[in-house]
């Protein structure tokens, strides 16, 4: 950007260049945003204003389809926590957390080590990375259908699915009863999740590996590094940035998760997370206890998703 | 790269360390034979377990209702028969050429909106461009349920028909974040300030730059964000379940429908789970360059 002179629109980044060129600058900038309007408009409507409704909806008593409510402040939220029947809400919460540690750590791993053979390149190399990507392509309803099957909770003779396999090569205590588990059955309800996407995590991180520079590598091995320190010491944090967005993309979708639950156990308790909760309460046309759900989820993916935006915004400027 | 020839990189794995005690100086980037062998052995591993799923719905698909039962499910089918499938397309036909009406204008509009937004934000920039960039992309990044309730009721209320027309402009809406960060992004790297201020100088304005210099050098990114909207809109369930029913929705809700059952019919459930994967795994194995180039940009950065 050194070579843009005073005339030039402000670069991405120049906050001095800016506020130079802004006298008579409406004329200059005004079209662009003039252009950018619609969007804006549509945006600010349809996610902020659509968020402060359902943040309003959340604070009155409106319970049923007809009534409209009346604000009963932060009542909706006291009983989600407090006097939800059978806890519901807190553990669709704790299904929430046992799903998005394992759903994390198995994509992050997998990913990873996938990356890590892959990224100095090998014959075949194209094929693979295809292969471990091509379920980003599958929707979460169409897998649901054959993961359904694979997760057969069935045991011993009745054993069916990957349980099937597991008896079949004499590697019985392997079976298990996958998600219908009351207690870890959320974690077998990552594995489909860290199918489809621990392609994306190898994409990101072999990406990563790429923009590092082979100077860096070749200096590693002047200096006489063995492997693994030029992993440790010189290559992983070099990959920093891109494990951070990975991670922060691994976990607002877990957060999210709908699609995946909904198709492989439908909505039923045992596997009952926040997302597919509202969709539940809305059924019942308590709106009020379903925006109150849906500001809590709003909450927990903004507490992840809005300080990487901002930092992201800072390290831009700087470039 | 004058070291090359006297640097070595030490053996790639542990066990080829051990198996090859070699000098340590010789060609960059030459792993030992044992430590490719045990890389190909490790990725022929995943690759199977990857794959498993696809060929038990490859396999059971074809299988007839006879066979589905606990013996022999992981087998080839003893007779193949096509009966499954004719099912499943019976019952999926009419929300699969549905699911094109959504998908195809969603994927122009919205990389349309995508390609104006990321122009502005990146070459022809107001004051506060970068903060209103930000508040943008949070939109791609909502749970959709904290804006499900009230966008129900606007949709009926502006008495937009149900099923695909509501979803198109839904889709449209939120899809337009991503769009235009892939825009943005694309365009602060191909296209040089210096040819917009070409052009300004010669007393082009905005709508002129923008489609005699800016559209025509746009058709990768096109490409990538068509295809991104067109996987997503076509795979999404979340907006169609909230939104569209059986009878006017999206393949996703019909497949549901077909295989949620309380004991389904999985070779039919399975037939249909690969029909409508078959348009976005199309998209993946012809374009799949592409297609990687809008999972990249979902990742924020460029």
């Amino acid at each position: 950007m050194t070579t843009s002179s005073a005339t030039l629109p402000p670069a991405p980044g120049s906050r001095r260049r800016r506020r130079r060129s802004a006298p008579g600058g409406v004329r200059r900038w005004g079209p662009g945003l003039l252009l950018l309007s619609p969007s804006l408009i549509l945006l600010a409507v349809f996610v902020y204003g659509l968020i402060a409704w359902t943040a309003r909806l959340s604070l009155t008593d409106q319970h049923t389809a007809i009534r409209s409510g009346s604000v009963v402040g932060l009542k909706n939220y006291v009983d989600l926590f407090v006097n939800d029947i059978n806890g519901r809400f807190t553990h669709s919460l704790k299904n929430l957390l046992i799903f998005t540690v394992v759903f994390m750590v198995g994509a992050l791993v997998m990913g990873l080590i996938w990356a890590l053979i892959l990224e100095r390149g090998l014959p075949g190399e194209g094929v693979f990375r295809a292969v471990y990507l091509f379920p980003m392509a599958v929707s979460f309803v169409a897998s649901g259908v054959v993961w359904r099957w694979l997760m057969n909770s069935g045991t011993g003779e009745q054993a069916g699915g990957l349980n099937r396999i597991f008896h079949d090569l004499h590697l019985g205590f392997l079976e298990n009863p996958w998600w219908t588990d009351p207690q870890w059955g959320m974690a077998a309800m990552a594995v489909p999740a860290i199918w489809q996407l621990a392609g994306y995590v190898m994409a990101l991180f072999l990406a990563g590996f790429r923009g590092i520079p082979p100077e860096l590598r070749e200096a590693a091995q002047v200096d006489g590094a063995t492997t693994y320190q030029m992993y440790r010491h010189v290559l992983f944090p070099q990959l920093t940035p891109t494990a951070l967005s990975v991670l922060i993309i691994l976990g607002h979708m877990s957060m999210k998760m709908f699609d995946l639950i909904m198709s492989v156990s439908g909505a039923q308790w045992i596997t009952e997370v926040p997302a597919v909760y509202v969709w539940q309460t809305l059924l019942t046309s308590d709106y009020a206890k379903a925006a109150a759900i849906s500001v809590v989820l709003l909450l927990l993916v903004a507490v992840v998703i809005v300080p990487y935006l901002v930092y992201n915004n800072r390290v831009e400027r700087r470039s | 790269m004058t070291s090359t020839s006297i640097v070595t990189p030490p053996p790639t794995t542990a066990s080829g360390r051990v198996d090859s005690p070699r000098p340590k100086r010789r060609g960059l980037n030459r792993p030992s034979p044992a430590g490719r062998a045990v890389k190909y052995a490790l990725l022929l591993l995943f690759l199977l377990i990857v794959l498993m799923p696809a060929y038990v719905l490859i396999v059971t698909s074809f299988k007839s209702g006879r066979e589905i039962g606990v013996n022999g499910q992981w087998s080839l089918p003893t007779e193949w028969t096509l009966a499954s499938w004719t099912k499943a397309w019976t019952a999926l036909q009419p929300s699969f050429l549905r699911t094109f009406e959504l998908a195809i204008p969603v994927a122009l509009i919205s990389s349309l909106l995508g390609s104006a937004n990321g122009f502005v934000l990146s070459r022809w920039r107001f004051p506060g461009a970068d903060v209103v960039f930000t508040l943008i992309l949070f939109g791609m990044f909502i749970p959709y349920q904290a804006v499900m309730i009230p966008l129900r009721q606007i949709v009926q209320s502006a008495g937009l028909p149900p099923g695909i027309p509501t979803l198109i402009v839904v889709h449209c809406i939120y899809g337009i974040p991503i769009c235009t960060l892939i825009f943005r992004n694309y365009y602060a790297t191909i296209v040089p300030v210096e040819l917009i201020e070409a052009g300004r100088v010669d007393g082009a304005g905005l709508l002129r730059t923008f489609s005699s210099i800016i559209l025509p050098i746009s058709v990768p990114g096109f490409v990538v964000t068509v295809i991104w909207q067109f996987t997503s809109a076509w795979n999404d369930y979340l907006f169609a379940i909230f939104l569209s029913n059986t009878s006017n929705g999206p393949i996703t809700i019909a497949l549901n429908a077909l295989a949620g059952a309380q004991s389904p019919d999985y070779a039919a459930s399975m037939a249909g789970a690969l029909i409508a994967s078959l348009p976005t795994l199309f998209v993946y194995i012809v374009l799949g360059r592409w297609f990687i180039g809008g999972l990249m940009a979902g990742s924020v950065k460029s």
